[in-house]
């Protein structure tokens, strides 16, 4: 019915005495979600939204049994809380937390994946199967039961486009946001992987952004080995070229990286894309009529 | 991003023990005769301090065989515009006679999710043009950091072996240290040169990530590359970029700014301004708690240009009506609100 959360899903959430950790428990409770534990050093034995608070996530395991976590701490605590997380045998970690430095995303993601667990994020809005699970921030009303999957590297874009899905009348399977940071632990490959294994998703609607070249690896991907229609939308058209950074920049991405670059490979890969955000729906609809890639 | 000027770089590279040619930097035609024969020798080069590359083929490098040549380059460079930035320091370097000039970097390669070490026997000016195939790529594991077989692949396809060889491999060890230990998002040496024997870094390209200044506060002042008003947004913690045109968006989180831009684009519009409040706990904002904050602001002080805004959210009838009650264009819509303001703009 969707891929990595659904209404078996055991939330556990990393950083709950927070002010962003208490409105997001309670808007996650609100969508249907399992929220089990939290945890916050030093509050054990408090509870917050309903929801039991404990000192370590070990303890938190012990006594929940949760099989998801969603991470608030602030970025210097992040690589601290996802290796407590990890240890604890948790193999879904969703960070929220933005502004955590690359060196520590690189040794977090290393460790994640030699511990068999998966990272979505950071800097990102989680992820939402509508009418089973979510495991983040992202607003609750945009969503729409259904069978077209939503990969974003973007927060408040993505809600502006599954709430255009919804009022289309085009539900969704699950709503992945990948986050914006250089160092993703969960790529659109990844993503596009568990979308094309999960039978209750017929296509997907791929937001990306300017810089980097996921985008552009993506529509590789898509070109050799997914079969179901890719609707793409790219921002940052108009933004300036941007700045470089040294000869090593330049070196690695070799003139690729650009609105443009990326649009002409989801093109060449077959995937409609959208110009503006608004025509995503129409698009989505073009692509289901025909049916699945030739 | 901080982007360390070449001084400041080499600074970095001396505290990790990366050997650098003598030198000095001076801040006015001066202070050239202080340092110039004695802490500098002859013959010796003048560069001029500033983050853009192009140095070398834009004229940002004078030789000079005597103090008053030094002094005369010095005079020249100081104050000028080199690619939009005014040069306010110069460094004056010891000119070596160089055997070999290489490549040597560590970056953040992204696709790869993992740091790159990568290497080429042909440095200098022209990196860029050099095939792919002639640069060495090693990616390196974070939590191990470069291994010795790493530096033997280096210094081998460098064409290096003894002595030097042993020396590269201590430079890129040293490189490693500065790219992780100062959280750089890039280290480069171009070029890495060949000077007596002795290997010796003549540039150094230092950038420092953002994220990651809480960890080295004395990074904090040195951001460049910015407009007086790109630099107050930064204070504020607010990302923003003057884009040349005169219509400007102002949104909750950069997708959703990026492609407001792109709409206005795509309506005969000229993007002005990227200006991104942050968004990524957009999903809890009200409509009504924004329309009111936005209401007191504009009554403080009016705007004196059109202004259209477009509010999508919790309490979104509510926002609505507060900001049409003040006279503030509302629309649901984001093509409606978009085509409107190219229409007011035009008007003008």
């Amino acid at each position: 019915m969707s891929v990595l959360v659904d209404s078996n899903t055991r939330v556990l959430v990393q950083g709950i005495t927070g002010h962003q950790g208490t409105i997001h428990t309670a808007g996650m409770k609100a969508f249907g979600s399992k929220v089990v534990a939290g945890v916050t050093p030093g509050k054990g034995g408090q509870v917050v939204e309903g929801v039991p608070v404990f000192d370590s996530v070990q303890e938190a395991m012990d006594k929940t049994s949760p099989n998801a976590a969603c991470v608030f701490v602030p970025a210097p605590f992040a690589r601290d809380a996802l290796y407590e997380i990890v240890d604890a045998g948790i193999s879904l970690v969703v960070i929220i937390t933005e502004h955590i430095p690359f060196h520590d995303m690189l040794p977090m993601l290393y460790y994640a994946k030699s511990k068999g667990a998966r990272i979505i994020g950071p800097n990102c809005p989680g992820i939402a199967t509508p009418a089973g699970s979510k495991v983040g921030i992202l607003p609750n009303a945009v969503f729409k039961p259904g069978r077209v999957g939503v990969i974003s590297r973007s927060g408040t874009l993505t809600y502006e486009i599954v709430s255009n899905l919804s009022e289309a009348g085009i539900g969704q399977s699950t709503c992945i946001g990948l986050g914006g940071d250089p160092v993703p632990g969960t790529t659109f490959i990844d993503a596009l992987e568990l979308f094309g294994a999960d039978p209750k998703t017929d296509a997907v609607v791929m937001v990306g952004e300017i810089g980097g070249v996921a985008e552009e690896e993506a529509a590789d991907y898509i070109k050799k080995k997914f079969d179901k229609p890719v609707i793409g939308y790219i921002a940052g058209r108009s933004a300036p070229p941007g700045k470089r950074m040294g000869h090593a920049g330049a070196i690695i991405s070799r003139g690729r990286g650009t609105a443009a670059t990326k649009v002409a490979a989801l093109e060449a890969a077959g995937c409609l894309v959208a110009k503006v955000p608004y025509d995503i729906p129409r698009l989505v609809k073009e692509a289901l009529a025909k049916g699945p890639k030739a | 991003m901080v982007k360390l000027l070449e001084w400041q770089g080499k600074e970095v590279f001396r505290r990790y023990g990366i050997p650098l040619p003598k030198g000095a930097v001076v801040r006015s035609a001066d202070e050239v005769a202080k340092v110039v024969g004695s802490q500098v020798p002859l013959p010796c080069v003048v560069k001029a301090q500033v983050r853009v590359g192009g140095r070398g083929k834009g004229g940002a490098l004078q030789f000079a065989n005597t103090v008053e040549e030094a002094r005369a380059a010095t005079a020249k460079l100081l104050g000028t515009d080199f690619k939009g930035e005014t040069v306010r320091e110069v460094l004056i370097e010891e000119k070596l006679p160089l055997t070999r000039e290489l490549y040597l970097s560590i970056t953040l390669d992204r696709s790869h999710r993992a740091p790159i070490l990568m290497f080429c026997p042909e440095g200098g000016m022209d990196i860029e043009s050099v095939p792919d195939e002639k640069i060495g790529k090693v990616w390196i594991h974070p939590s191990i950091g470069v291994v010795d077989y790493e530096k033997r692949l280096t210094v081998k396809s460098l064409g290096l072996d003894g002595p030097l060889g042993k020396e590269l491999g201590g430079i890129v060890q040293a490189l490693w240290r500065v790219f992780t230990e100062e959280d750089a998002e890039l280290v480069e040496i171009n070029p890495l040169a060949i000077s007596g024997g002795h290997i010796v870094a003549l540039d150094s390209k230092v950038t420092i990530e953002d994220d990651a200044i809480f960890r080295h506060p004395s990074y904090a002042g040195l951001k460049g590359e910015m407009t007086p008003l790109e630099t107050k947004a930064s204070e504020k913690g607010i990302a923003f970029v003057e884009m040349g045109g005169d219509i400007g968006v102002i949104a909750n989180g950069a997708g959703l700014t990026m492609a407001t831009l792109d709409v206005l684009l795509e309506h005969g519009g000229k993007p002005g301004v990227f200006l991104d409040l942050g968004g990524i706990f957009g999903g809890v904002t009200r409509c009504d708690t924004v329309a009111s904050g936005l209401v007191s602001e504009m009554e403080k002080k009016p705007l004196g240009f059109p202004f259209v805004t477009r509010i999508r959210g919790h309490n979104e009838p509510e926002g609505m009506a507060i900001l049409k009650k003040a006279g503030i264009e509302s629309f649901s819509d984001m093509a409606e609100a978009v085509k409107h303001v190219v229409t007011l703009e035009a008007r003008k």
